[in-house]
C-alpha cells in the first residue's frame, strides 16, 4: 500500500514537474520526485544508494538549479515546441503500452541478500566504474569552469574599440575621402632660390 | 498488485513523463529536469532490475555510476544555459540551432 502512495506521489511530482509555469518550482518538484524515489529505493533494500540519491538528487542537484536559475533568471518561456501535444503524448503511450506489454506481470521475487558487501563489490569488481566515475567528475568540473568564466578584461577591452571603429563614421562620410594614396615631398627651397625668387 | 509491479508502473511513469518533457519543452532548464526525471526512472529501473535477477551489488553499483553519471550531465547542463542566457538573451532551444561555426 504504501509502495501504491509512494508511486503515485512520484509521478504526480514528475508531472508537475514538467507543467509548472515558474521554473523555481519545477526545481522544487523534482527536488520531490528525488526524495520519492530515493524512499522506494530504501524499500527495495538498496540503503547506500537511497542514501546518496537523498543527497545528491534532492540536496546537491537542486541547490544547483537553484543558484542557476538565480543567475540566469526565469525566462518566462511557456511555448512548446513544433510537435502537437497530442502527438506527443501518444508516442509517449504506445511506449509506456509497448513497456508495460514486455514487463507486466512481474513475479513477487524473494528478498535478495547481499552475500558479499556492497564496497567489495564497488571498489573491487567495479574498480573501473569508479575510475570511470573519477574521470567524469573532472571532466564535469572542467567543463563548468570553462563554461562559467568571465570574459577576460582585454577582449572586453578590444570589443569596445572594435565597437567604436564601426560606430565611427567612414572618411568618405565626413566628406575627406579623396586622400593620395602617396605624397610627394618635395625638398625645401635654399636661401639662394628664395631670394632669386623674390628678386 | 505486488511490490515489483509498483515498481515498474513507476519507472513507466518517470520515463514516460520525462521522455514527454524532452519532447514538449523548448526552455533550456526545463530540458534538464525532464531528462533528471528520466534518469530517475533508469535509476530505479536499474535497482529493481538488481533485486528480481538477485543480484544486488551489481545493480547498486550499476546505480552509483549512472547517479554520477546524471549529475555531471546536469552541472553541465545548466552551465550551458547560463551561457546561452547570457550570450543569446533567451532560454529557448531553438535560439541555440542558429549557431554557425
Amino acid at each position: 500500500m504504501i509502495e501504491a502512495v509512494l508511486v503515485a506521489g512520484a509521478v504526480v511530482c514528475a508531472v508537475r514537474a514538467i507543467r509548472a509555469t515558474q521554473l523555481l518550482s519545477s526545481a522544487l518538484w523534482l527536488a520531490g520526485v528525488s526524495a520519492l524515489v530515493s524512499i522506494l529505493l530504501y524499500r527495495l533494500g538498496a540503503h547506500q544508494i537511497a542514501v546518496i540519491e537523498l543527497s545528491v538528487g534532492a540536496g546537491l542537484v537542486t541547490v544547483l538549479f537553484v543558484f542557476a536559475i538565480s543567475i540566469a533568471g526565469d525566462d518566462g518561456l511557456t511555448e512548446r515546441t513544433i510537435l502537437p501535444n497530442w502527438l506527443a503524448v501518444g508516442l509517449i503511450a504506445l511506449f509506456v503500452g509497448l513497456l508495460a506489454w514486455m514487463v507486466l506481470p512481474l513475479d513477487e521475487p524473494a528478498l535478495a541478500t547481499a552475500e558479499t558487501a556492497f564496497e567489495s563489490v564497488l571498489w573491487g569488481d567495479r574498480a573501473l566504474d569508479v575510475l570511470v566515475q573519477t574521470v567524469m567528475i573532472f571532466t564535469g568540473v572542467l567543463c563548468l569552469v570553462m563554461l562559467l568564466k568571465e570574459r577576460a578584461p582585454s577582449a572586453r577591452r578590444g570589443s569596445l574599440v572594435s565597437e567604436r571603429e564601426l560606430a565611427r563614421p567612414s572618411a568618405a562620410a565626413r566628406g575627406n575621402g579623396h586622400r593620395p594614396a602617396i605624397a610627394v615631398i618635395e625638398p625645401a627651397p635654399s636661401p639662394a632660390e628664395v631670394e632669386d625668387i623674390h628678386a | 498488485m505486488n511490490a515489483m509491479t509498483m515498481i515498474a508502473l513507476a519507472v513507466m511513469g518517470l520515463v514516460g513523463a520525462g521522455l514527454y518533457g524532452l519532447l514538449i519543452m523548448r526552455n533550456l532548464f526545463k530540458v534538464v529536469i525532464a531528462l533528471q526525471i528520466l534518469v530517475k526512472g533508469a535509476l530505479l529501473a536499474l535497482v529493481a532490475a538488481g533485486q528480481a535477477s538477485e543480484q544486488v551489488n551489481l545493480g547498486q553499483s550499476l546505480a552509483v555510476t549512472v547517479i554520477v553519471a546524471d549529475t555531471i550531465v546536469a552541472v553541465v547542463g545548466l552551465g550551458l544555459a547560463v551561457q546561452a542566457k547570457r550570450l543569446l538573451g533567451t532560454l529557448d532551444v531553438k535560439a541555440l540551432s542558429n549557431l554557425r561555426g
